[in-house]
């Protein structure tokens, strides 16, 4: 699914300049569900943004699902997201003027779909996280946990091949991100491939591959018996 | 693009975006709409001033000059300074015959007259005319009719009266012709009111025939003004010199002096209200666009504030697959709706202010403009200021959130 070799990506820092990444290889197949641990400031937001194609890496070799990805103007970019990728962020970044159901269907306009499909679509992924009879609520009016179910249906719109999540547990209470983490345990058992950040050793657990950055290199990367979520729920 | 246009998407994007940030959009609005208003009935209110000007004019022949004697200020030709010169018809044929480009010359008396009637009596300072006075000045007439040929021939005793001695020797509301007011023991039947347009020299509230004041104040030959009109295409200045050229030496006045002869020349007048309009216009428009540039200004402030909340809106969209053309493409076309919504709403307001205006300020006799209103050509062109400026005013958010990488946009908190 994905390739990572020799990745560098430093942030220029006032004359100087910080080096974050150090030299990443880390490769993806299709269906993993990996968790991207590390102390704080350790780079995993950058490496999953420049994952995403939200940022940029200085040098090294990043390949997605075959398609090499490096120079690429912005709209090429733009296009790449909408059709690979789904993002889930720790903060929702939901819309906030835009009812749940056309949060959702954003992703969906951006592939030229039309109203009515775009409608019935998010319908049914809204369905999936249980939100049906929320579609019409302002991102406002819904708590944390709904808010992010709605980040994910919205990140599965577009039926991207790999969902990518920043710490999407992080501002939620526990027994709501175990919620949200069958969520994506079902995802991820109907075979889309997760690349996840996170703090939380437990919610580490639910994936199926560990991953820990230290020091812009990756320090340990160990498969783990995932833990079913739904045991805690 | 234009499939794009049409497309109820397209306006659904719009509509959303403008009624879900009400505030935002209605301070926008508030900026252009108050542009547009204060330019429409700026324009509007200076136009109907200047055709109430234009009205006024419409009654007198422009290139006209008036002249009286006066007193010399310099010794010539074995005369003293200090000698009053007085005009008489001689002069005037001579005028008529010898200055080149006069089309008429119409002499007039100028008398002091006591007015009374019933227990009311006033002094007013009145003039002996030809009816053809009515020709190059042009009376506002509110009741009756002006000197007629008849009048001059039979020397009749009939005034026409200024809308001032109406007011003055009637009641409110009463039918003053056919009349008798008495001056200088006679009995004068009142023939017209006539509304005063004075554009210098005294007051004239009293017209009766020429020939009539000839006769009772024993006038002669003597004559104190002439009209003095010149054919269109004749430089009223030119004919001025002439005249007076020809005056001075059949009077034996010194070429240069000034104060032998009076008169003044309504091009001057004329050229003098038209340069008052002409400034009264640019200071207008000046005021028009200062307004309409500061309430795009304003609107730039208030999209300003709220870029950073759209920075991370755009961040997101373009997260969720948005190319940079598509988002400014969609503010572009936001900027435009929401300049030309207000500028409607600034054009029909305005319009608006413009009827009101007129009813209040434009109707009757003393109205101090008339018939204010803007030229579609304005309108258009004020539109197109405010959809421009605002256009590139929406831009900045775009192109500030679209030049970044998405990962910035979405960090601004
Ligand atoms: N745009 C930026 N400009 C400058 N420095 C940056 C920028 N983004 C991140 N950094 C720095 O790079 C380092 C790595 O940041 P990153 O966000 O990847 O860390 P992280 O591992 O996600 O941390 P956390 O767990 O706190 O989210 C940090 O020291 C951070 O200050
Ligand atoms: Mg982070």
């Amino acid at each position: 699914m994905l390739e990572i070799r020799e990745l560098h990506k430093s942030y220029p820092i006032g004359g100087s300049s910080l080096h974050v990444l150090k030299g990443i290889n880390l490769s993806v197949k299709d269906g993993e569900m990996v968790a991207i641990m590390g102390s704080s400031g350790s780079g995993k937001s950058t490496l999953l943004n420049i994952i995403g194609m939200l940022d940029e890496a200085d040098s090294g070799e990043y390949i997605l699902d075959d398609l090499p990805i490096k120079d690429l103007t912005e709209k090429k970019a733009a296009v790449y997201r909408n059709k690979f990728l789904g993002f889930i962020f720790q903060s929702f970044n939901l819309i906030n003027y835009k009812t749940a159901l056309e949060n959702v269907a954003l992703p969906l306009y951006y592939q030229g779909v039309n109203r009515k499909e775009r409608q019935q679509q998010a319908m049914f992924h809204l369905g999936k996280v249980g939100l049906t009879d929320w579609a019409k609520h302002l991102p406002k009016e819904l708590s944390g946990g709904q808010n992010q179910r709605v980040a994910i249906a919205r990140a599965l719109a577009a039926n991207p091949k790999l969902l990518l999540a920043d710490e999407p547990t992080g501002a939620l209470d526990t027994k709501t991100s175990y919620e949200i983490m069958e969520f994506i345990q079902q995802l991820n058992d109907e075979g889309k491939t997760i690349l996840m950040v996170t703090h939380e050793e437990d919610i580490a657990n639910m994936c199926k591959r560990i991953v820990r950055l230290r020091d812009g290199v990756i320090m340990e990367d160990k498969k783990v018996t995932q833990v079913r979520a739904e045991h805690y729920v | 693009m234009i499939k794009f246009l049409l497309e109820k998407d397209t306006w659904q994007e719009v509509f959303d975006s403008l009624s879900k940030n009400k505030l935002r959009s209605i301070l926008t609005m508030v900026g252009v709409w108050w542009g547009i208003l204060l330019l429409i009935s700026l324009l509007g209110s200076s136009r109907g001033i200047e055709n109430n000007f234009n009205r006024m004019f419409e009654n007198y022949a422009t290139n006209s000059l008036f002249l009286s004697g006066g007193n010399t200020s310099m010794p010539f030709k074995g005369y003293q300074e200090g000698r009053k010169i007085k005009l008489n018809l001689d002069d005037a044929k001579k005028i008529k015959e010898n200055v080149e480009g006069v089309e008429y010359v119409l002499p007039s008396h100028q008398l002091q007259i006591t007015l009374s009637r019933k227990s009311l009596s006033a002094s007013f300072i009145g003039k002996g005319e030809f009816p053809f006075n009515d020709v190059l000045a042009k009376k506002d007439l509110l009741w009756g009719r002006y000197i007629n040929q008849t009048d001059i021939d039979e020397h009749k005793k009939v005034i026409v009266i200024s809308e001032d001695v109406y007011k003055q020797l009637f009641e409110k509301d009463e039918n003053p012709i056919g009349k008798i007011v008495y001056g200088e023991n006679l009995g004068f039947t009142v023939i017209g009111v006539y509304k005063v347009v004075n554009f210098g020299g005294p007051q004239i509230d009293v017209d009766i025939p020429f020939t009539t004041s000839q006769q009772i104040f024993g006038r002669g030959n003597t004559i104190d003004w002439m009209t003095i009109t010149g054919y269109e295409n004749f430089d009223i200045n030119q004919i001025d010199a002439d005249v007076k050229l020809l005056l001075k030496n059949i009077h034996s006045i010194h070429p240069d002096d000034n104060r032998g002869l009076f008169g003044f020349n309504l091009g001057d007048r004329f050229d003098q209200i038209t340069g008052f309009l002409t400034g009264m216009q640019f200071l207008t428009w000046f005021v028009g666009i200062a307004t309409l540039i500061a309430g795009v200004f304003a609107i730039g402030g208030i999209l300003l504030i709220s870029v950073k909340e759209r920075t991370k809106e755009i961040g997101v969209r373009r997260a969720l697959g948005a190319t940079p053309f598509l988002i400014k493409r969609q503010i572009i076309i936001e900027s435009i709706a929401i300049s030309l919504i207000a500028g409607f709403l600034g054009i029909i307001s305005g319009g608006l202010i413009l009827m009101l205006v007129n009813k209040t300020l434009g109707i009757g006799e003393d109205a101090f403009m008339r018939n204010p209103s803007v030229s579609i050509a304005i309108v258009f062109f004020a539109l197109l200021i405010v959809i421009t400026l605002g256009t590139l005013i929406g831009l900045i958010p775009a192109f500030k959130a679209t030049s970044v990488k998405p990962i910035d946009a979405l960090r601004e908190e």
